[in-house]
């Protein structure tokens, strides 16, 4: 059995984790076109060899990261993801709301 | 290699080049079940392979080669309401689209699956199915061996050993191919590489929905004949078949995690051996005889990808996850159309890579191997 060091909960077999996808730069969703959106949300790097992702401790909820070699098939380092995110990421209402989304409001 | 072929052999195109790192069928043509099937779920996806079932039955008469073709019946099997549900839902689409499927009941299976454990003492006691009458195997490495011989004769150039090393673009448009035994100039680049499309696309800068995952699966040692239907339970992920060689078939669901590797796990083997003795637990003491995996390219929507890239001249044909092997003749026959006519067939307009961007996509949950 695979084991993965999770950074809240110690070494733990690999089938406790779900594999959460690579690390990627969201674009600002009230900024970015239709296309940048759907090519952030579908295109993957699917890189053969070391790769950054988000990997998820089942059990107790908890996100962190990893680096991992797809090619060996070995976990390289994890650690958590304040590491890499220092702010929070930022959600709230456009100061001007687009078409859609006073369509919606007013539907 | 089918596209090769049928360019070829009908549109009289053969100064074709086929490029190969290792040898042919050692990919995934050689590591998948064997099963053919059109029993889908979207419009999209029955018709195209309900087109691709017709060719598979004439293809040994075809390539002049003996693929073994076998119908044998294909059984989704459904454990819970919602699976019964969706078997309905499936069946529906397929009959109103000319494909023979129905949904048949436990008391049903009792004749037409004998062997079946039917016992309401278990985990995930059986409910229904899912029955494809046409739902066939074959032997797969004679497909590849088929293709390329034809397509050989026919003045196909095959280089085996021959690794893709880079795309050539000149003004937005591909023009030649570099491999690690020289550089090719050509009109037109189809890339098939089933595995390893992330990898090729990124070499022609076109960035891809796909994700990496290692399927696997196993045969049992040889059995007399004694299991017709193909046997699949989307619930357990499982799927059994018994080969003309007498081996049971047998295959689960896609790895937890991508990778670009092709070993065998204790784990995969263990949780796929418990869902198989639920089906037929008389199976306890066959042995194990092989074991391996393929690399699945999965897509966000279970559907290929296929035609235009956005680079003038380079055609993919990618996204194949666990319904590649299937879809072979009509994927080497519409891409070839798309080739020589420079059109995009109707049949696979909907699996154009464009649909992500689009929002457009197929959602195809009739996929094997797929959580549904």
């Amino acid at each position: 059995m695979k084991q993965l060091l999770c950074p809240l909960n110690g070494l733990r077999n690999i089938q406790e984790f779900t594999h959460g996808g690579e690390v990627t730069v969201q674009p600002d969703p009230n900024s970015c076109s239709d296309g940048e959106w759907a090519d952030f949300i579908f295109l993957e790097e699917n890189k053969a060899g070391v790769v950054k992702e988000w990997w998820c401790h089942t059990a107790t909820a908890y996100w962190f990261i990893a680096e991992r070699d797809t090619v060996k098939d070995e976990i390289l380092r994890t650690y958590d993801s304040s590491e890499i995110y220092k702010d929070r990421m930022e959600f709230s209402r456009p100061e001007k709301p687009s078409d859609s989304v006073s369509k919606l409001e007013s539907g | 290699m089918a596209t090769a072929y049928n360019l070829a052999r009908y549109h009289g195109i053969t100064n074709v080049a086929v490029f190969e790192k290792s040898y042919i069928g050692g990919g995934n043509t050689g590591r998948n079940t064997a099963i053919i099937r059109s029993n889908y779920l979207t419009p999209e996806g029955v018709a195209f392979y309900e087109e691709s079932v017709s060719l598979y039955k004439q293809l040994s008469q075809e390539l002049d080669y003996n693929i073994l073709y076998s119908e044998r019946g294909h059984f989704t099997l459904a454990h819970t309401d919602s699976a019964m549900r969706t078997s309905r839902w499936r069946a529906e689409v397929n009959k109103h689209l000319g494909v023979d499927s129905e949904l048949v009941y436990r008391e049903d299976l009792v004749k037409l699956i004998p062997q079946l454990n039917l016992s309401e003492d278990v985990r995930y006691p059986i409910l229904g199915a899912l029955y494809h009458p046409p739902g066939a195997i074959a032997r797969h490495d004679a497909v590849a061996w088929g293709y390329a011989g034809r397509a050989a004769e026919l003045g196909v150039e095959i280089h085996q050993e021959t690794e893709v090393t880079g795309i050539e673009i000149t003004d937005g448009r591909a023009t030649g191919v570099i491999t690690d035994r020289g550089r090719v100039s050509c009109g037109k680049v189809v890339q098939a590489v089933a595995g390893a499309s992330s990898e090729v696309s990124r070499l022609a800068g076109v960035k891809l929905p796909i994700r990496t995952i290692p399927l696997q699966a196993c045969v049992s040692q040889p059995l007399k004949p004694f299991l017709d239907p193909i046997i699949v339970s989307g619930s357990l992920h499982v799927y059994i078949s018994q080969s003309d060689r007498g081996e049971l078939v047998m295959g689960g669901s896609t790895d937890p995690y991508p990778r670009y590797q092709t070993s065998s796990s204790l784990d995969f083997i263990e949780g796929l051996m418990n869902h198989v003795l639920e089906l037929l637990p008389h199976l306890s003491e066959v042995q194990v005889m092989r074991q391996w995996a393929g690399m699945t390219d999965m897509t966000p929507d279970f559907a290929p990808i296929m035609g235009e890239t956005g680079i003038e001249n380079y055609l993919i044909d990618a996204g194949w996850g666990t319904w590649g092997f299937k879809a072979t003749p009509v994927c080497g026959k519409r891409m070839a159309e798309m080739v020589a006519t420079g059109r995009v067939p109707d049949m696979i307009a909907p699996f154009r890579l464009s649909r992500f961007n689009q929002f457009d996509l197929v959602g195809e949950k009739g996929a094997a191997s797929v959580g549904h």
